[in-house]
This record gives structure tokens, sequence and C-alpha cells, in this order.
């Protein structure tokens, strides 16, 4: 039971290896695109790698850009074939060759929708690296005089003015650390060495936020000290005023920030999949369709082009059968065992 | 004495009418750079419009425009007559219309040079139009509430942000304004009522700077209010801090900012100037060779080209005498004091049927 025949008469057959031809040049500049896409988006997730656990998420550019390379072979591979197909010298010296590079280009071609999914799936992950990434730099933030953490502060105060945020969840997240350095504090003042014993591991904790939470759009001057102290200001009421100070974390603003990248990113990539899948079946076509003629003394006969020459169920079992017998060889030799045994019993 | 004259066979003329024609095609797209290059300027301009006084700034965005434009058009006709000389035959379709293209082409170029000395020259202007803008937006920052200036706060903060600078000449020019609004102030309060009384029209002033001008780059959280006040925060010396707030002032920035962009697009103008000239020497040549090998009349044959058929100061002579010519055309000759009854001979020269009366009593 063949897989989807087609019949293709000589002249069909021409047309299918000359659009087949541009199809695979529009492919190439497709892989070549993937490629670029796939460097973007890394360049995108090292800038703020300082704000991140961990790397796990950029498995997703590696897989586009790897992609990218292979989609590159592949096409070129379809080109050379595609020009060759109609000529009956030449296809023959392609014959070994079809098939282990039908094997390589489905894998690569598959994980390119397997890039596509993880960059949706790996949104948690994506979430909880910046979730500590972002705990950390807030405190931190002080140490600017401990090396290998004296840019957080600016590397902070950047992300939070060019993202329009404030804080990992929200800005009460600045008041649970100290986030000014003990250098800057007068510890001979009353107030400081009362905030410091007011609380178990002697911080100096205030409720205010870093300058680079303000917002430019707040009609009146920034208010930073003293957030939750309406008394402390004029006319100022901290419940309801939304605009003093940026009022989104960074952690959401960030995930947003790379999620959109990456649904443009995701758009592109499938459509450059449906490419490579018509490549790779208008080029299993020709295969099958040109296969059928050699040998035949008249070359314009109408032949039956398919892309797979049993049913998908007996193909799987094809493939599956050696690597079952691998994993599972007490099975054959119980059943062996159970037919010697059934038959002097019968 | 011709200036710079040079041979041409007959290959030369045409290898030499082939390359104008790609060189000219080029041109176009220089010429096209040249427009995008103005309108890049312009648009940078208008960006920070608010910032920026009313002063006649905008006439070199707009001259490089029109140049760009004109450059395309006379390099695009250009590139089509040195296709045509190509052909003998061609080329008599154009004879009458070159030497007035090169004439205004030779000027035009003589435009783009003034394009390109402009962009240099623009920095006074600009750093007037800046001073007076930054001042006055400076003034108005705290009006928010006020229709057409509600964004001025947003757009400076944006400004001292971007550009990493604070006030106009420095950060002391936000201590002589008050760029915090009354309607923000309690004037219940006994350290309001001093401060507004403490000068004469009434402001609150104070020296404190608003969050735009804190220094990302500072180790300690930024210090924004009583900045001169060395007590009032714990281990600091104004007089010795630079790395609290933008030390730059905004003026300097932005000028700064401009010029390296007019100095690049100033460069650009001199590079396309300097090609323009060289192509437009290439038409010169090859319509000077033309017309000589039009009055040899054998079209195979070689012929000279130049710059000038005469000396700089023969032609300057010739040329200033065609100028007073055109002038003298409407004067009435004085030599017979403007008396039109008076004869005066004929100067015609005779031919053979036409001889004077003396020949023919000879012959009889």
């Amino acid at each position: 039971m063949v897989l989807m025949k087609m019949k293709f008469p000589a002249e069909k057959r021409v047309r299918l290896a000359q659009g087949l031809w541009l199809l695979s040049w529009t492919a190439t500049m497709a892989g070549a695109l993937t490629f670029c896409l796939g460097c973007l988006l890394k360049t995108e997730l090292r800038r703020r790698a300082e704000v991140m656990d961990n790397t796990e998420i950029h498995c997703v550019p590696h897989t586009l850009m790897v992609v990218g390379i292979a989609s590159l072979g592949i096409n070129y591979f379809a080109g050379r074939i595609c020009q060759d197909a109609l000529d009956p010298g030449r296809f023959p010296r392609w014959k070994g060759f079809l098939n282990p590079y039908f094997k390589v280009s489905l894998f690569f071609t598959s994980l390119m929708l397997l890039a596509v999914i993880m960059s949706y799936a790996m949104k948690g992950s994506l979430e909880a690296s910046l979730k500590i990434g972002l705990k950390n730099g807030i405190r931190f933030y002080k140490d600017t005089d401990t090396p290998g953490r004296c840019f957080q502060k600016q590397t902070i105060d950047r992300l939070q003015m060019e993202f329009q945020c404030c804080g990992n969840t929200d800005f009460r997240d600045w008041f649970e650390v100290q986030w000014i350095s003990n250098r800057y504090l007068d510890f001979s003042t009353k107030e400081v060495k009362d905030r410091i014993k007011s609380n178990v591991d002697g911080r100096y904790l205030v409720d205010s936020v870093p300058f680079s939470c303000c917002n430019p759009s707040s009609p009146r001057p920034c208010i930073q000290d003293q957030l939750t102290n309406n008394s402390a200001h004029y006319n100022y009421e901290h419940q309801t005023e939304e605009l003093n100070i940026f009022v989104h974390g960074c952690r959401e603003t960030l995930v947003k920030y790379y999620m959109g990248l990456m649904n443009t990113i995701g758009a592109v990539v499938l459509s450059v999949f449906l490419v490579q899948g018509s490549v790779l079946v208008s080029l299993r076509y020709l295969q099958t369709s040109m296969e059928a003629v050699a040998g035949q003394e008249n070359a314009e006969i109408e032949t039956e082009g398919y892309l797979l020459e049993k049913s998908v169920k007996e193909t799987v079992m094809e493939y599956l059968d050696p690597v079952l017998k691998i994993i599972m060889p007490n099975q054959v030799a119980s059943s062996d065992e159970g037919a010697e045994a059934g038959n002097p019993a019968s | 004495m011709a200036v710079l004259r040079v041979k041409f066979t007959k290959t030369k003329r045409d290898k030499l009418a082939q390359v104008l024609w790609i060189l000219n095609w080029v041109s176009v797209v220089t010429g096209l750079v040249l427009f995008s290059l103005g309108l890049f300027l312009k648009v940078e301009i208008n960006k920070r419009w608010e910032l920026m006084a009313e002063r006649d700034i905008h006439y070199i965005p707009n001259m490089l425009i029109s140049v760009g434009l004109i450059a395309c058009a006379i390099n695009f006709l250009g590139g089509k007559i040195c296709y045509d000389c190509v052909d003998t035959t061609k080329f008599l379709r154009w004879k009458l219309l070159l030497l007035p293209y090169i004439v205004c082409t030779f000027f035009f170029t003589f435009c783009i040079l003034v394009g390109a000395l402009m962009c240099y020259s623009m920095r006074g202007e600009l750093e007037g139009a800046l001073t007076e803008g930054l001042r006055e937006a400076m003034r108005l920052y705290k009006d928010t509430d006020t229709p057409g200036r509600c964004f001025l706060k947003r757009t400076l903060d944006t400004l001292q942000m971007e550009f990493q600078c604070c006030g106009n000449a420095g950060f002391r020019d936000w201590f002589q304004i008050q760029w915090i609004s009354n309607r923000y102030l309690d004037v219940a309060k006994k350290e309001v009522v001093d401060r507004l009384r403490s000068n004469v029209e009434g402001r609150y002033l104070l020296d404190g700077v608003p969050f735009s001008c804190c220094n990302t780059f500072s180790p300690r959280p930024c210090i924004q209010h009583q900045i001169t006040n060395n007590s009032a925060h714990f281990n600091y010396e104004y007089q010795t801090e630079e790395l609290n707030l933008w030390m730059k002032g905004c003026r300097q920035a932005l000028l700064e900012y401009y010029t390296y962009i007019m100095q690049s697009i100033g460069l650009t103008v001199l590079i396309i100037w300097l090609f323009e000239l060289s192509v437009l020497t290439g038409v010169r040549y090859l319509q000077t060779s033309l017309e000589n090998l039009m009055r040899l009349g054998d079209p195979e044959s070689e012929s000279e080209g130049w710059l000038l058929e005469n000396s700089f100061v023969e032609t300057a002579r010739s040329n200033f005498n065609i100028i007073k010519s055109l002038g003298k055309c409407n004067q009435i000759d004085t030599v017979q004091n403007g008396d039109p009854n008076i004869d005066v001979p004929s100067t015609a020269h005779y031919g053979p049927a036409n001889v004077p009366t003396k020949h023919i009593s000879q012959a009889c």
C-alpha cells in the first residue's frame, strides 16, 4: 500500500524539477535567514546575561543556528540532484546517496519544528532564571567595591531605565534588601542605628527605591524616599500614585520582551519549515518517479511517484524491528523455547 | 594654446563615453546619497525641535536635499548624453546642448562645495539655538499642567539620561530656576516659605537637581538634594565628587553629537564633489574631442580634446567681451552722432556678377 501515489507524465516531471530548483534556492535563503535569526536571539540573550542565572534558554538559538547551517547543505544537494534528475546518464550516481540524505534532512527539518516548540516550552525556565538573576542583582546592588560584583549597580540601573521597570516582581523588592552600602551610612546618627536594630539581620532597610526606578513621564519631580509615607510629601497618596515610579517588575517585562522576540522568530521559522518540507516532498516525488524511468527504453513514459513504498505503519515497523531485536533479545529466545516446549507436547 | 590637450583615438573615445556613462549612473546614486544625508540631518534636527530656539538652521539640510535631487537629474541627463556619444550620429542630437550642460554642471558643482562648507560652518548657529532652547526648556520643566508644555519634563529627562548630561552648561543651572511646581509645594511649611522669600521673584530655588542628572556609574546611591551641603550626607565632598551627577552640560553634549554628524556629512559631500568634478572633466574632454572630430569630417580618425581652447586668461577675456557686447546690443551706434541721414559707405564684398562700374568700362 503505497503512500500518496501520484502520476507523473514526462512534462510534469520536467516542471517538477524546475520548480524544485527554484524552491531549493528559496529554501537556501530561508536557511540563511534562520541562521541569522538564531544569531540575533543569542546576541539579545547575551546582552542581559548578567541578570540571568543559567544559560538553558540558549539551546533555542543554538538549535536555530545548527538548523540554518544544515539547511544550507540540504538545499545545496537538493539543487544539484534536481539538476541531474532529468539526465538519465547522471541521475544513477545519486542512487546510494538519496536514502541517507532523506533521513538526515528529515531529522534536521524536524529539529526546526522542535526549536519553535522549545521557545514556547522554555518560558518557565527563562522566568525562573530571571527570577534568581534579578534577585542576586538587587542583593549585590550595593557591593560596588567587591570585585566581580562592582558592575551590578550599573547593570541594574541601566536595565531599569531601559525597560522601564523596577525591582524583581515590583518595586517593593527594594524595601526588603539593603541597597545602600554601609560605607555611606553614618552609624553615629540615631536614625541609622534604629533602622539597623529594627530587623534580625541588622540590615539598613528603607521604603525607598534607587533613582533608576523614577518614571520620566511623571508630572511631578520623582519621589524616591519614604514611598509608603503619605505625610512625608505634599499632595501625595502612594496607594493611587501610578506615574511616580515604574510599576512593572523587571522579570515580567524581560519575559514579555523575550517571548515577543521568540514569537516573531517562531513564526518566521515555521514558514521556513514549510518551505523546507515542500522541498523534501518534491525531491522525494522526483526521485521515485525518475527511478521508475531508469532502465526503460522510452524516457518519455508516464511514471508513478510516491512518498513511501509501504504504508506508514509498515515503514516504521521495518525500521524499529532491528532496534527492538537489540533491546529485547530475551523475548525472541523465550518465544522459541515456548514453541519447542509446545511441540513435543503436541 | 589649449589647456591640457589630450589626443583621442576612436577606441579611446568610445571607451571614454562608456566609462562616463557608468560613472554618471554612479553619480546618480551619490546624488541619492546626498539627498538621504540631507533628509537624515533634517530628521535629527526636527527630533529635538523642542530644545532648539527659532534659528535659521534648516537651510543646510534643505540645501543638501535640493542639491541631491538636482545632482540626480543632472547626472541622469549626463548618462543619457554619454550613452549616445558612442555613436556620432546620435551625438549630433546633443551637440548644441552639450556646452550649456557642461557650464551648468560646473556652476552646480560650486553649489555642492558650498553645501559641504556650510556643514562645517553651522556650528555657531546651532550653539546659539541650543543655548536658548535649553534655557527655555529648563524654565518650563515644571509646567507639566500647561497645554503645549506638558511633555517638556519628559523630553528633558530622557535627553539628560540618553546623552548623559545635566543642565545647560552644567548642573548648577538647575539651582537658578524653580523646577518644582508650586502644586507640589506645601506653602504651610516654614522651610518652603523661607525659600520663597529668600529671592526677589519669589521662586522656590534649591541646590537640588532632577533624578535624570544622576550618574549611573556612581558607586553610591545618587545624591540629588542639598548637593552643595557636605554635612547633609555622610562621607561626601561635593567639590571633589565627580561621579555622582553627570558633569557635562547638555548644550555641549548635543553640540558634540550634531558636530560629529555634520562633519561626517561634510566629508562625504566633499568626496562627492571631487567625484562630480572628475566626471565633469571627462564629459568636457568627450565634448571637445567629438566637436573636433566633426570639424575633421572623418568619424574614424583621431581627434584632440582639451579643457579650454585658449589659455585661461584669453578665455576669460573673450567671455568678458561677450558679456560686455550682450550689454551693448540695445545701444545706438554713436559714430555718426546718431544722425540717420548721413550716408555711410557700404562695406559689402562684391561677387563676380556684382562688380563696381570701374571694371566694366575698362573691359570695353
